[in-house]
């Protein structure tokens, strides 16, 4: 066991421990992110042969703190025709709610602002809110693309937020609690491996929910051009993009947390454990983005309903007879078995459902 | 009852216009798409273009036979290879100007890397269309800047080449040429199968391409379509074989075509034609023969009074020349028959019905050049 880098009850006091925090949570997004932009600019270079940046200090390191000072001095323009106030307010209500994810979210044992006992339901109800955020910023530039981006945000919303949610419950049956630390306390071996059908699932809906490849489609590029994006500028734009990576950063910590056995790790401190799993996660989203095409909107709405959807019933109802006939099982047993109900479940329904089957119109 | 409940929350919505283009990322230049959308369906599209239009066929009355062939490079700047073979054949054609032997193999060498190039490019725009973020496209320009490095060796450019001359070539290739395109021709098929092996048979591919934007055989044929697009919808037309013209009946080569003429055939097609225009450089490279690159031409060239059209299988298509001498040294008509514009007019009835993500990649799978269809 590794040491604990702070102690359980550090810093004691209520508001103490709220407003250190509170910082701690602000820095550690805001690094995290711009780190994490660097990061996935060299990745993807590498990926596709080429250099990414490299001017800005040692391999290109300053980078984004160059970007995000040029994005603060820039204009900020508003279109004439749109809704001023909404405008305005929309990259707020994006962003907060990704930060406020993180209030839950243990960085090691006890290190988080509130152990809350009903951790992951509060991360599903909070990190949907960025949806709204981002409907807001289409709705009000008065931009045909930024109106086509919103409406297929709200379009994917409805359609992943249900599998996400039903496959998280399985960790949470196994885990027999809510609150994030709990779960990360129960997981002997991650989750991961116990439930490996549910961590597709989730991986999958995660992906739509912070708009990355390849159901990207709220901000297709090649498509409609950014889509909510399209009219923001300055550091409103700078903030609807650091609410998405922070989204990203929020989807990695959380499938850190309940798949991947959070702080757990030999050796490390704690909390560079957590901050590895998280790059880990993140990596293989940019990967992802580099890799695979883009799928329209029906084709999402149809894997969502058709594909995540029932198989994250059936990999919620096989969990609970799990611990139903089992309560008392090693995790170990279940790892075998689960796998193959994983590839028997997906080879099935992979012969039910194929993605360019049937077009739904939207 | 329930239908007077379920008129009642049906929301009355109405059609809306979209302007995509003229600077947009997926309109490959500056092309207008004005389209009626009903959500994210498209109801009707018209494509307003001219943004590019520089006069070319006009400004071409003004200069000498040989003066226009700078012209051609700026039709379509991703294929000037093959607008410059396309143009000095009209003019052999319209004079009755030989062509050295040498000069001949080394025209088809070059117009064959072009079309490799070309299509490397287009296959890349494609896939990135399609949201395969830049990996596809810069895995391709990364070989087609092998290519502009090979045409950089024989005339200096490596965009606007200028490089055939009525006769002939400008300057013969140099020695390093021929160890270079071998190593290229070596290497090259590798590449190939390394974008396949990226995109090939992926599954999100499959399902956004297959099926959609389908071109069938028969309006492909009444739209007078050519090029890998024709082909795509099963017609096996290609103007290297069905009218060879330079040295093309001495090479061996298959013509790739596609069942369906969707996009993803258009896509397959491509990649085919790259394999194919190796095979094409490999002979071509082992027959080289000796000799001039260029025959005796006078600096001004007076053909007779008279008329002459030439096509070639450009890259994008059939690409012809219509020349009319009035006995000048100034053409008096000089026309472009351009691929990309002809197979642009089946545009509105490939997309009507798909949606806005289609749009794009149906646009992208015709693979146009807006300084041809503008001119």
């Amino acid at each position: 066991m590794a040491t604990q880098f702070l102690p359980p009850d550090w810093p004691g006091n209520f508001w103490a421990h709220w407003a250190v925090f509170t910082v701690i949570i602000l820095v550690f997004l805001l690094l995290t992110v711009m780190a994490f932009i660097w990061f996935e600019r060299r990745a993807m270079a590498i990926m596709q042969s080429r250099l990414g940046p490299n001017r800005a200090g040692p391999f290109g390191i300053f980078q984004p703190a160059a970007d995000a000072l040029k994005l603060l001095i820039k204009e900020d323009v508003v279109p004439a025709a749109g809704d001023k106030v909404v405008h305005w307010l929309a990259p707020v209500v994006a962003f907060v709610p990704v930060m406020m994810v993180f209030a839950v979210v243990p960085f090691q044992g006890g290190a988080l602002l509130a152990d809350l006992n009903v951790g992951v339901l509060y991360i599903v109800a909070i990190s949907s809110l960025t949806a709204v955020g981002i409907f807001m910023a289409g709705w009000s530039s008065n931009n045909k693309y930024s109106l086509l981006g919103a409406m297929r945000q709200v379009a994917s919303v409805v359609s992943y937020e249900i599998p996400v949610v039903l496959s998280l419950i399985g960790v949470i049956l196994l885990a027999g609690s809510l609150s994030l630390q709990q779960i990360v306390q129960a997981q002997e071996i991650p989750f991961i491996l116990v439930q490996p059908l549910g961590f597709l699932l989730f991986f999958c809906g995660a992906l739509a929910e912070i708009n990355r490849a390849p159901f990207d489609l709220t901000e297709a590029d090649s498509e409609i051009v950014a889509g909510f994006l399209t009219e923001y500028s300055g550091m409103k734009f700078g903030l609807l993009f650091l609410a998405e990576y922070g989204e990203a950063l929020a989807i990695s910590a959380i499938v850190t947390t309940l798949f991947l056995g959070g702080w757990r790790g030999p050796l490390l401190p704690d909390w560079l454990w957590f901050l590895l799993k998280v790059g880990a996660v993140f990596f293989f989203i940019v990967w992802i983005r580099t890799t695979v095409p883009r799928v329209r909107i029906d084709q999402l709405m149809a894997l969502a309903w058709k594909f995540l959807f029932p198989l994250a019933l059936i990999n919620l109802l096989v969990t609970a007879v799990e611990i139903l006939v089992w309560p008392d099982v090693s995790l170990w047993l279940l790892v075998p078995v689960n796998f193959a109900v994983m590839i028997v479940l997906v080879l099935l329904w992979s012969k039910l459902f194929k993605l360019g089957w049937g077009r739904v119109n939207v | 009852m329930t239908t007077k409940t379920t008129r009642e929350i049906t929301l009355p919505t109405e059609p809306f216009a979209v302007n995509i283009g003229p600077a947009h990322p997926s309109t490959h230049g500056v092309f207008r798409m004005l389209t009626t959308l009903d959500g994210e369906v498209i109801l009707n599209m018209e494509p307003i273009f001219g943004y590019l239009h520089r006069g070319i066929e006009k400004l071409a009355e003004e200069r000498t036979y040989g003066g226009c062939v700078p012209l051609t490079d700026r039709l379509d700047y991703l294929a000037s290879m093959s607008n410059n073979l396309a143009y000095v054949l009209a003019v052999e054609k319209l004079a009755g100007i030989a062509v050295p032997e040498r000069a001949e193999y080394i025209r088809v060498i070059m117009a064959e890397l072009q079309r490799i190039a070309s299509h490397l490019i287009a296959v890349g725009a494609f896939l990135n269309d399609c949201g395969a973020f830049m990996t596809p496209i810069l895995y391709m320009l990364r070989e087609r800047e092998k290519i502009l490095d090979l045409f950089d060796m024989v005339c200096g450019q490596r965009l606007t080449y200028n490089y055939m001359r009525v006769g002939g070539v400008s300057q013969d290739i140099p020695e390093e040429f021929a160890p270079a395109l071998k190593k290229f021709l070596k290497e090259m098929p590798g590449w190939i199968n390394e974008y396949e092996w990226l995109l090939k048979e992926n599954e999100i591919l499959l399902a956004r391409a297959k099926g959609v934007g389908i071109l069938t055989r028969e309006m492909a044929i009444n739209i007078s379509a050519s090029g890998p697009v024709l082909r795509a919808s099963g017609v096996e037309w290609d103007i290297r074989r069905a009218d060879p013209y330079s040295i093309y009946d001495r090479f061996e080569f298959d013509i790739p075509t596609g069942k369906a003429g969707d996009c993803y055939d258009r896509y397959r097609v491509r990649v085919e034609e790259m394999r194919q225009s190796l095979r094409i450089l490999e002979q071509a490279l082992k027959d080289l023969p000796g000799g001039e690159v260029r025959s005796e031409v006078p600096h001004l060239i007076r053909p007779p009074a008279g008329e002459a059209y030439s096509h070639i299988e450009a890259p994008r298509g059939e690409l012809g020349f219509y020349l009319v001498s009035d006995g000048s040294i100034a053409p008096y008509r000089f026309h472009v028959r351009a691929p990309t514009l002809i197979n642009l007019t089946a545009l509105n009835d490939m997309m009507r019905g798909w949606k806005v993500a289609d749009l794009i990649l149906i646009f992208g799978s015709i693979d146009i050049c807006l300084a041809e269809v503008d001119r």
